[in-house]
């Protein structure tokens, strides 16, 4: 039971390596490298099967290991084995296999097939990584890899400028959540002076009092700062849903049911730290992107645009489940959310892939009976999104989280913002299957679509199937996955479900949800039957407010204007404070420099040379003068000698008297 | 033994003044080298002379010095005449004012 | 009296001697010359009781040195006169005043002093064989040193006068 930590590991580095060996292929290699994409993520899904079953019996293991010393304090890493990482293993690598399976379809005739397969290696290595990890720091290095392989990935189709520009967008504005996140795990470390979670009594998520409330709310802010970046919660959604520039799988496994899930999870795995304080401003962010998001979704007209900003108000649902409820509430959103998003992904995918990459919703039509299969499962999705009662795993978590907001003794607003979004999602929802499923196809595109082939609509149907069967898991009646993650005896008692809390909350659930659902129907069944959509019924109604969601209520467009333009002023006024000030400066010391130069070359040309060339000539010309006296003519010497002779005799003789 | 020495001296300064001229005026190398004889042995005169009329002529020193005079004469005329064959050979000449390659 | 004529006898031929050597044009007689004034000067050191000096100079001046002139003249044809060459320097109207100049101050000198008129030293006798025992003890010395140097000259003469491979002609001293 102990060796599976052990060996642990192995989950994200099989991928890790199939990246790695898939980068270095060559690009014709498209079989292999996809097989081994798959076949990691295979190992992986079976690894984290293993280690599932594992924790069924036992607690949790975790097994630390020392990075790095320096001076007496020591880094540490680690892998850690519980309940929450174990059953997020099994989904991601689940969810990853599916979709690593029907990319082979989707991107079947792109360029760089290989790289993709690599790219997505790489993200489920990370991801599962991240999962695993027992570390904040491992924790933390994973989630900028996920956030490097979201940016490769949703720049993938790089040739178009929206996508470059989305996924710069998607990478910055993360790094502003991961900012908040650092600096909380800076304060983390300087509080505790330990960033394992569990380390047999001594990680931090072992002590219940980690520092003063104040600090610790601090630190538990800040954490969250990170996961609202990566969760597209306000006010850091807006890379979400320009991130659907990426290919379509990549939307379903990164943007919808894995990679902004971390911060949900991210949250979940640091729970013991958070304070209620912070749990307070975790349920508020939450249902405001709740409702926020379903709202714009309403007016939205691109289908995976719809999509992207209902999997922002979903997470909104998660975080908020967190705040009110607790992990397993949370967590349970996060599992069917993750199932039934990916399959409206990949339904999505399916119709843009056989309606030649048509995302407009208004352009499609009546494709029920040209893609049954897809439609089908689309439905499906659909129904689990929206909280159809009892059979559709949304549901149960829905209304696990409405019930834990009901509860909530902070304040009742996010109760009736989470019916609000209840009621606005299965409103879009309708809407959206209406236009492109039902009445006459708009156009030529629709009219010729066809099924997709089974390497797409197979991962439709497992996922389908598992959208229907994976909320039994945590019903009320049956709370097998509460108790998974929280540890308890499972009972299957059916007067819970009966009780007098439950019964009327979904009582109301169901009525909110069946009224959208019909009168959506009813508006857009009518205008789908319709030969030109050129104007939605509701622009019709309510111009002023169709106008405000469909531009996402100007939040673009008020970052460009306050954020974005502040720093492109900052930059400027940076850049002439650095080629006006620092550069004028810099131009003056040199200037000074020039003159010190030219002053020093002068002094040394006019002082120093000139003494010296003036010294050395004339060394050289009296040398020149006096060597005229040497003429090589020894009689001449000899009578100078001569001469000399008689002037020294004279002087000897008479000179001393 | 009545000559004084002043006419051995005076002899000796003609011999040395003979000597000089012509190695001042000749163009020969070989002649200059012969007036350049007749000056050491007007030395060589002069100190004979003084040993002559020397108070103590036992010590004999005047004598040695000739005598060590005349060997080093001998050895500067083998060399001497040496070096003018020698330019002689190189130059053609032996004439005494073309030897000038030692001018400065 | 005899003395005095006998001196200047031999003065006169040393002159003599020495003033031809100086003054022919033909350089063999010139070395012959030189030979006459080397000849009369040894007269007069046996004249001064100088035996053994005034023999050694008839051995070496006369008998040597002479021949070796004679030889050194010969080999650099310096017996072939031709009439029209000079055979004083360009410069000898400078040289002869200056010796001019330095016999008039020497002899000056030599006048101005009265101590240089005395007479010889009566009863000197130079016997060879004093010499030969002060050659061996007092100066031993430099006699050694002598005969170091008359070796010397003599490989070194004989170098110089080699005549010079044709190879190495540059390089030769």
């Amino acid at each position: 039971m102990e060796s599976i930590v052990k060996y642990l590991w192995l989950i994200p580095t099989a991928p890790l390596l199939a990246a790695g060996v898939g980068a270095l292929l060559p690009r014709r290699q498209r079989q292999l490298g996809a097989g081994l994409a798959i076949g990691a993520i295979g190992i992986s899904f079976l690894l984290s099967c293993a280690a599932f079953l594992v924790t069924l019996h036992s607690g949790r293991v975790s097994s630390n290991f020392r990075w790095f010393d320096f001076g007496t304090t020591s880094v540490q890493l680690g892998w850690v084995l519980d309940p929450l990482g174990a059953i997020m293993a099994v989904m991601v690598s689940f969810v990853s296999l599916l979709i690593f399976v029907y990319s082979l379809g989707y991107m079947a005739k792109d360029e760089n097939f290989k790289q993709f397969f690599c790219f997505l290696a790489l993200f489920a290595a990370a991801m599962l990584g991240l999962i695993i990890a027992n570390s904040l720091l491992l924790f933390f290095m994973c989630w900028e890899l996920v956030g490097l392989a979201s940016y490769l990935l949703i720049g993938f189709w790089f040739q178009k400028p929206s996508a470059a520009a989305a996924a710069k967008k998607a990478f910055i504005v993360t790094r502003i959540g991961d900012l908040g996140f650092l600096v909380g795990m800076l304060l983390l470390y300087a509080k505790t002076g330990t960033l394992l979670f569990y380390d047999n009594g001594n990680g931090c998520l072992d002590q219940t009092a980690v520092a003063g409330l104040v600090a610790s709310t601090t630190i538990s802010l800040l954490i969250f700062c990170g996961a609202v970046g990566k969760s597209g919660q306000i006010p850091l959604h807006v890379w979400l849903p320009d991130a659907m520039e990426g290919p379509t799988p990549v939307s379903a496994l990164i943007h919808a049911a894995t990679m902004v899930a971390a911060g949900v999870f991210l949250i979940a795995r640091v729970y013991p730290l958070m304070t209620p304080e912070a749990l307070q401003a975790v349920t508020w962010v939450g249902a405001l992107t709740a409702v926020f998001a379903a709202s714009i979704a309403v007016a939205q007209n691109d289908i995976k645009r719809i999509l992207a900003y209902s999997t922002v108000s979903q997470l909104g649902y998660m975080m908020m489940g967190l705040g009110a409820g607790g992990v397993a509430v949370g967590m349970f959103h996060l599992m069917t959310h993750a199932f039934f998003k990916a399959l409206l992904f990949l339904g999505a995918g399916s119709v843009i892939h056989c309606c030649h990459e048509e995302q407009d919703i208004r352009e499609l039509g009546g494709l029920r009976t040209r893609q049954p299969i897809t439609f089908a499962t689309y439905a499906v999705g659909m129904m689990a999104l929206c909280g159809v009662p009892l059979f559709f795993s949304g549901f149960w978590s829905k209304d696990a989280i409405l019930d834990a907001t009901h509860h909530w003794n902070g304040s009742p607003i996010p109760f009736y913002l989470g019916l609000l979004g209840a009621f606005l999602t299965a409103f879009y929802m309708t809407r959206q299957i209406c236009w492109v499923f039902f009445g006459k196809p708009a156009t030529a595109k629709a009219e010729h679509a066809h099924e997709s082939p089974p390497v797409m609509t197979v991962p439709l149907v497992i996922l389908a199937t598992l959208a229907v069967v994976a909320g039994f898991f945590g019903t009320p009646a049956w709370p097998w996955f509460q108790n998974y993650l929280e540890g308890g005896q499972v009972g299957f008692d059916l007067s819970k479900l009966m009780n007098e809390h439950q019964l009327p909350l979904m009582l109301l659930s169901t009525a909110l949800v069946a009224a959208a659902i019909v009168w959506s129907g009813w508006i857009y069944g009518r205008a789908a039957a319709r030969p030109t959509r050129e104007t939605d019924p509701l622009e019709v109604a309510q111009p002023t407010i169709f106008v405000l969601l469909q531009n996402k209520f100007y939040v673009d467009e008020f970052y460009n204007a306050t954020v974005v333009r502040l720093t492109a002023a900052f930059a400027k006024f940076s850049d002439w404070l650095d080629r006006v000030f620092l550069g004028g400066l810099i131009k003056a010391v040199c200037v000074f420099a020039l003159v010190l130069a030219w002053l020093d070359r002068a002094l040394d040309e006019a002082l120093v040379n000139e003494s010296f060339d003036t010294g050395t000539e004339t060394v050289r010309s009296s040398g020149r003068w006096l060597s005229r006296l040497q003429n090589g003519q020894v009689q001449r010497y000899l009578r100078i000698i001569g001469v000399a002779f008689c002037g020294l005799l004279i002087l000897l003789l008479w000179g001393s008297r | 033994m009545t000559t004084p020495l002043a006419n051995y001296l005076i002899l000796a300064s003609l011999l040395f003044g003979i000597g000089l001229a012509g190695a001042l005026a000749r163009r020969n190398a070989v002649l200059v080298l012969i007036g350049l004889e007749l000056m050491l042995n007007a030395a060589n005169l002069n100190f004979i002379a003084f040993w002559r009329f020397s108070p103590h002529p036992e010590m004999l020193t005047g004598q040695m010095f000739v005598l060590f005079s005349i060997a080093i004469a001998a050895a500067e005329v083998a060399v001497g005449l040496a070096l003018v064959i020698a330019i002689y050979r190189h130059r053609r000449t032996a004439q005494l004012d073309r030897f000038d390659s030692l001018k400065g | 009296m005899l003395n005095e004529i006998v001196f200047l006898l031999c003065a006169a031929v040393t002159l003599v001697g020495a003033v031809a050597a100086m003054m022919l044009r033909n350089l063999v007689h010139c070395a012959l010359c030189a030979a006459g004034a080397f000849a009369g000067l040894a007269a007069i050191y046996l004249q001064l009781d100088a035996e053994f000096v005034g023999f050694a100079q008839v051995l070496i001046y006369v008998g040597a040195i002479a021949i070796l002139i004679v030889f050194a003249v010969l080999l650099t044809r310096g017996g072939d006169v031709q009439p029209s060459a000079a055979t004083t320097s360009p410069s000898w109207w400078v040289g002869l005043p200056v010796a001019a100049l330095v016999v008039a101050s020497l002899i000056g000198s030599i006048m101005a002093s009265p101590r240089l008129l005395r007479l010889p030293t009566p009863n000197v006798h130079a016997p060879v064989k004093q010499i030969g025992e002060q050659l061996m003890n007092q100066f031993v010395m430099p006699l050694e040193t002598v005969g170091l140097l008359l070796t010397a000259a003599l490989l070194g003469a004989v170098v110089i006068g080699l005549r010079e491979p044709r190879k190495t002609e540059s390089n030769a001293p």
